[in-house]
């Protein structure tokens, strides 16, 4: 079984954000790693082969610089990996599945696709719907828990409320893989080592014919969201405490 | 005037109070309700209330069109046809999330996930970027402008509309990709964490799964939802269900109250835009009480339960 999984370079979720200009931010100065949610896809990946054999393929669009980002998942235990290399962080959804779907069919349609439910930087939550669509295949986002056999995949998710789903489809199918699918292994040095000689394919945009300047959507302007500058802190026994507290949240803010 | 198109979300027989908020977002244009799997007859009076011109109670092919993601997409892909809509809006819950990105991708059109503001007529639209980090305004270039909106982002303001209903059943059938085998129920009338106006989340310092029942007492007088942070979910405390942050959900309610959460980026993440964040904390040194409202230092299991008892 051939299984790609797609992975984004985002900046760590701990790092601090320093615009630039109108729409930029200052992206070497701070750690980017594979996103988190990705992390629960490439785990799934590695434990299906290790059961089935096979071969996991990382797919990755972003910056030359997302290979270091790409030998992280490598050590996780994939083969080998593409990279389709833009100079954008912000490529837009519809551009970066048609960018992944034409990378796999390139390389050959595998049997199983994984993304993250999202990514943890421009949160779109789409491409894995652009890219299943695309392809013609079934979708399924913010899985939790999954099984797969030959011919089928059968995957829960929450539908809100605690409410779970029950979804069975057929192969080839995309998962959009969340927290609770398994916890993703921290690679060990000799894992690293091995990374470090794994093959990692480049490609432009446009080698697979595409166009970066056709985007429908485009980012105008970053700011940063206000920051809270500390708490009044409500003093005196528990009983004023919490008196006050219901005061504030009832008649100034009129938040209860 | 160009007519915008509302998925109204119901709950009970009832419109959300979120549907409601993203009526409020298209104020400024036509508005069309769609509204899937309720009898839009005992709707008409709130959602005329709020500026619906028109309710249509959607079908596909005459039947119920939740019995697939994938259908539901398409027929709402023919209502935007049919009523030569200009833009489409869904409130970001798990199911309009999802639905949404499947019926852009149906269109090829351009979509926005979770917005917190938007301009119908400029086409732009405010959103998070970097968990939480930064807010980044994003201009669409789409036929179609379709977007979801946070919940409680957008606060609900009434605007009469004529609220005139019909029915529409769209010519679309269900491609057959993914078959529902199971719904499992959860927690039968627990209030849905990511569209809660008020949420209670215990931190590390609840210290035993039991202890959330304090928190669920004081969560039933304000009407609110129950959070765990990601320290107590990993600990064992809390179903990731109940998880709110990186990794868990993104809330936006109207009051946000943190009991023993020590307050990381990643717990921000998820619930920065609440309009007011109240953080009790036996450590008045824990790193929420610089970034939060209104704090209160004091062990959780004193504070709460006189809390309770006095709201």
């Amino acid at each position: 079984m051939k299984i790609c999984v797609c992975v984004k370079h985002v900046p760590d979720t701990a790092a601090t954000i320093k615009i630039d200009g109108e729409t930029g931010f200052k992206d070497s100065e701070i750690k980017f790693v594979v996103n988190p949610y990705d992390e629960y896809g490439v785990e799934e990946a590695v434990k299906l082969k290790e059961k089935n054999g096979g071969e996991v393929v990382i797919v990755t669009v972003g910056k030359p610089e997302a290979a270091a980002t790409i030998r992280s998942a490598l050590a996780m235990g994939a083969d080998r990996a593409i990279l389709v290399t833009t100079d954008s962080q912000f490529l837009d959804a519809s551009l970066t599945a048609k960018a992944l779907r034409s990378a796999m069919e390139k390389d050959g349609l595998p049997d199983l696709i994984f993304t993250g439910k999202g990514s943890v930087d421009t949160e779109s939550f789409q491409t894995q719907y652009r890219l299943a669509h695309s392809l013609g295949i079934p979708v399924v986002n913010e899985v939790s828990t999954l099984s797969v056999d030959g011919k089928k995949a059968v995957a829960e998710l929450e539908v809100g409320g605690g409410d779970k789903q029950v979804i069975e489809m057929g192969l080839p199918c995309v998962i959009g893989a969340t927290k609770g699918l398994n916890e993703p292994r921290y690679p060990k040095f000799p894992d690293i080592m091995k990374a470090k000689k794994k093959k990692i394919d480049e490609m432009t945009l446009a080698d697979l014919g595409l166009d970066a300047s056709a985007q429908g959507v485009t980012l105008e302007k970053l700011e940063p969201v206000p920051e809270r500058t500390g708490a009044k802190m409500i003093e005196g026994s528990v009983e004023e405490q919490v008196t006050e507290l219901i005061r504030i949240l009832k008649q100034d803010e009129k938040v209860l | 005037m160009a007519s915008t198109g509302i998925l109204i979300e119901t709950e009970n027989g009832a419109v959300k109070e979120t549907s409601l908020g993203v009526m409020t977002a298209a104020a400024d244009q036509e508005i069309i309700a769609l509204v899937t799997d309720t009898d839009p007859a005992g709707l008409k009076d709130k959602l005329a209330e709020y500026g619906a011109a028109k309710i249509v109670k959607l079908t596909a092919a005459g039947k119920d069109v939740s019995a697939s993601p994938d259908l539901a997409a398409r027929a709402l892909a023919a209502v935007v046809e049919k009523y030569g809509l200009t833009a489409l809006l869904g409130t970001a819950s798990t199911t309009g999330k999802d639905l949404f990105a499947r019926l852009a991708a149906i269109m090829d059109q351009p979509m926005v996930s979770d917005c917190v503001a938007l301009d119908i007529q400029a086409k732009t639209a405010k959103k998070s970027h970097f968990s939480g980090k930064t807010f980044a305004t994003l201009k669409v270039d789409a036929a179609v402008f379709l977007a979801t909106v946070r919940p409680n982002a957008i606060e609900a303001k009434a605007s009469a509309g004529a609220g005139e209903i019909e029915a529409f059943s769209a010519d679309v059938t269900d491609p057959g990709l993914v078959t529902i085998k199971e719904v499992k129920k959860g927690d039968a009338g627990k209030i849905d964490l990511t569209e809660a106006p008020v949420i209670i989340t215990g931190g590390r310092a609840i210290k035993a799964a039991e202890n959330y029942k304090m928190l669920e007492d004081c969560a039933a007088k304000m009407g609110a939802a129950v959070g765990a942070s990601r320290a107590a979910v990993d600990a064992g405390y809390a179903p990731h269900s109940m998880q709110v942050g990186q990794t868990g959900k993104t809330v936006s309610p109207k009051l946000y109250i943190a009991c023993g959460v020590s307050g990381a980026v990643q717990h921000f993440a998820g619930m920065k835009t609440s309009k007011v964040i109240v953080a009790i904390n036996e450590d008045k040194d824990a790193p929420i009480f610089a970034k939060c409202d209104y704090g209160i230092v004091g062990d959780i299991f004193d504070v709460v339960p006189v809390l309770t008892e006095k709201l």
